[in-house]
């Protein structure tokens, strides 16, 4: 049923439609919208058997989801941001004992400067934890992938993130189709736990493993993730058969073929980029877009693929590793090992700067001209960031930088250094 | 074929054997048909306080329960010695996940059986004193405050002794330890710092807090069956030397934990919904010196100078505990004279 819905709800009805029988969280912004709907449906009942529990941190979050999963129920939980990093040991925990745990990720900047706003440092930080990453390109998209979310994390035994840009989509109001119950019941069946917490049949579950078994140990789990790569293609295909809808999918081209430059991303800027390349597409230039939805287990042969006639690939990525560059780039220059293909990053949207069409154009401009710098910093105010460079070295006290930027920029109402 | 009834005393307690009792008022160690919730094979010290703890705490509580009982574990001794795969002690579902969050585990396995409807199926959670009141602590209180259906026992055995017996928040005052070490002014653990964690779980107003100890393991099995009456978060403490860290003989692991009991330094009682209900009384009240020469982590406080001070503040630390829970009582003073 189609609805003008915001995207925090429209998860939270098809993660209610998912029949999780353990839902904990802790709130932090920009989830916070989801875990409330979900805690309003337990709470009215409409959403039963099921367990909602306010826990006391986001460490705690997982660790009750651990152990819901663990007594074989079906767990669900959303985090952001610094709630992800304060869950991290719990978050690799889960990935190790193999247990199919889904978690929205509402994407978000990781302080300091304390951030509220959307970019993917946060789903960065995790990439090698074991959970699989999907990015959700829109409201829609965010909203199908939970069902295939737990469909592909029980199949397999791996915890699964759902990531979805900060307010950008998850407290944006646009129309989504909503599964029905009858559909989701149809393509998800009950969960069967490889092992479960199980008085008639007891088993010892998380115990220590040396260095005897351990490196077999995480192998197991890298091909499981390998067997994701197969899966997840098929999953969405069935639910496309199903549904009509095309959701999900490993990666996703877009007017790629013939194209010289192609320009990568994840998440919801893949809206704006194909717009802009539908602009230059009318002006004759041979641009295109590669989506990448399956972030972990990272899709190499399918990228490889879509990027093998390109003449200049552009990364733009929302995070990036401070002190190397991309870290989406470094995925796809391994991916793509082609010398003769010209790879760029522009890291972009940072603490949720908005990416425009105007910046994308020049980025697009910058690449036909073969004049994009190996790491682009797209909209940054090199002047702004020249003059706390020199305060710096003018003054060993020079106070705190964030600050001192936004006084340089204006945004604070007293200009001490005026 | 003749029998004799052969009758054991335990020395220098007021403890009779469990042979004097009736087969009924045994302890469930002495059930032919007990189970085996940590069979034998497993890695604990000679001596260890722990696994004697937490092998009569799970089989009460299996008794309790019809064997309907899940655990759940905190990274720390009794995890390690227990399970390296592909050997396991457990003969009860068992599962370990992190150091700090086996309160919020318990929590989440509580969760799953309420949402499948099982209702005859109990959880209990487990960890040392670190595990408990200092990585542990948030989400502890997290589940008290939620009233969770969790009996979380801490075995506390007053430091890290799994990764070489440093301090922890509940390590007591002038105590050496690998991070308070004998040296200086004032050496060993500092004095005024530390967590009263039954008290704090009472203040949660929980329905069952209690203490125990391995030197009394019939009130231990008591307690634990008790805390299994009651539905909700609950709370046992239970005393448990460490041959290893305390520096005491393997031998002496029960002695040493009637002390602690007898001299006032740890107060064993039982409390209901915020409120002490009854105290173990103290039957021969003995100066804390006894307890502290037996164990080497107290060993600068003795010798050819001995720290009389630090012995006498470690004396008030078991006065005000006998004077706040009422341990002496006119009827014990008179057994004991």
């Amino acid at each position: 049923m189609l609805r003008q819905i915001e995207g925090s709800r429209a998860i939270a009805e098809t993660v209610a439609l998912c029949r999780p029988e353990v839902v904990c969280a802790y709130p932090i912004s920009p989830q916070t919208h989801i875990i409330e709907a979900v805690g309003e449906m337990v709470k009215a009942g409409t959403l039963a058997p099921c367990e909602f529990i306010n826990v006391e941190s986001e460490f705690a979050a997982m660790s009750v989801a651990i152990g819901a999963s663990a007594t074989g129920a079906r767990a669900y939980t959303a985090t952001s941001s610094q709630g992800l990093l304060f869950m991290m040991e719990a978050v690799y925990n889960a990935a190790g004992l193999g247990l199919p745990i889904v978690m929205t990720l509402a994407n978000r900047a990781i302080g300091a400067p304390i951030n509220i706003w959307n970019d993917h440092s946060d789903a960065m930080a995790v990439r090698d934890s074991g959970w699989i990453q999907l990015f959700a390109e829109s409201n829609q998209e965010a909203a199908d992938l939970h069902v295939q979310a737990f469909r592909l994390a029980e199949e397999l035994s791996i915890p699964v993130m759902v990531c979805v840009d900060g307010f950008i989509l998850t407290h944006a109001v646009e129309g989504v189709d909503l599964l029905e119950q009858s559909f989701v019941d149809a393509f998800l069946p009950p969960y069967e736990p490889r092992q479960v917490l199980d008085t008639n049949a007891p088993v010892s579950i998380g115990a220590m493993v040396g260095p005897e078994a351990f490196e077999e140990v995480r192998y197991l789990a890298h091909l499981r993730q390998l067997d994701a790569l197969e899966r997840i293609p098929e999953i969405a295909q069935e639910f496309f058969e199903a549904s009509g809808r095309d959701s999900g999918g490993l990666v996703r081209p877009y007017r790629t073929d013939d194209a010289e430059v192609i320009v990568v991303a994840m998440g919801s800027v893949l809206g704006t980029l194909k717009d802009t390349v539908d602009l230059r597409r009318d002006l004759g230039e041979r641009v295109g877009v590669l989506g990448v939805t399956s972030f972990r287990p990272f899709p190499s042969e399918a990228i490889r693929d879509a990027l093998k006639h390109a003449r200049q690939v552009v990364v733009i990525e929302k995070a990036f590793s401070i002190g190397a560059g991309g870290v989406l780039s470094s995925d796809i220059a391994i991916a793509m090992h082609r010398e003769e293909t010209l790879l760029r990053t522009v890291v972009a949207g940072l603490g949720g700067r908005a990416i425009t069409r105007r910046s994308l154009e020049k980025v697009l401009d910058d690449a036909s001209d073969n004049e994009l710098a190996p790491l682009t910093f797209l909209d940054l105010d090199h002047d702004a960031v020249d003059r706390e460079r020199a305060r710096m070295q003018a003054t060993r006290r020079s106070g705190p930088s964030a600050e001192n930027l936004l006084r340089d920029r204006g945004t604070v109402s007293q200009k001490a250094d005026a | 074929m003749t029998s004799q009834d052969v009758h054991f005393y335990q020395v220098g307690s007021f403890a009779v054997g469990n042979r004097l009792l009736e087969q009924e008022e045994r302890t469930v160690q002495a059930q032919v048909d007990r189970t085996n919730s940590i069979d034998s094979g497993h890695r604990a010290c000679q001596g260890c306080g722990e696994a004697l703890g937490a092998r009569y705490a799970l089989d009460a509580a299996m008794r309790a329960t019809n064997g309907q009982i899940v655990a759940v574990n905190a990274t720390g001794c009794l995890e390690v010695f227990s399970t390296p795969y592909p050997e396991t002690s457990w003969r009860i579902p068992w599962l370990h996940s992190l150091f700090g969050n086996a309160p919020a585990v318990a929590t989440g396995v509580a969760a799953a059986l309420r949402a499948k409807g099982i209702e005859d199926v109990r959880v209990v959670a487990q960890a040392g004193d670190g595990g408990t009141v200092d990585i542990g602590f948030g989400c502890l209180s997290g589940m008290f405050e939620r009233n969770d259906d969790v009996l979380f026992i801490c075995y506390d055995n007053e430091g890290y002794m799994n990764t070489g017996v440093q301090r922890s928040a509940a390590t007591p005052p002038a105590a050496r330890t690998a991070t308070t070490k004998a040296v200086g002014a004032e050496p060993g653990n500092t004095f005024g710092q530390g967590k009263d964690l039954p008290r704090i779980a009472m203040a949660h107003n929980i329905p069952y807090v209690a203490t125990a100890t391995v030197a009394d393991l019939h009130d231990l099995e008591r307690k634990v069956e008790r805390a299994m009456e009651f539905h909700g978060a609950r709370y046992l403490h239970v005393l448990v030397p460490c041959p290893l860290g305390w520096g005491s003989a393997s031998n002496e692991t029960i002695h040493i934990a009637r002390l602690a009991k007898e001299s006032g330094l740890f107060p064993v009682f039982e409390a209901e919904d915020g409120v002490v209900r009854s105290v173990s009384p103290i039957r021969r009240r003995v100066p804390v010196e006894e307890y502290l020469k037996l164990q080497r982590r107290f060993a600068h406080l003795f010798g050819p100078h001995p720290r009389l001070d630090v012995i006498a503040r470690i004396q008030s630390m078991a006065d005000a505990n006998i004077e706040r829970y009422g341990l002496v009582s006119p009827e014990s003073l008179e057994e004991s004279s």
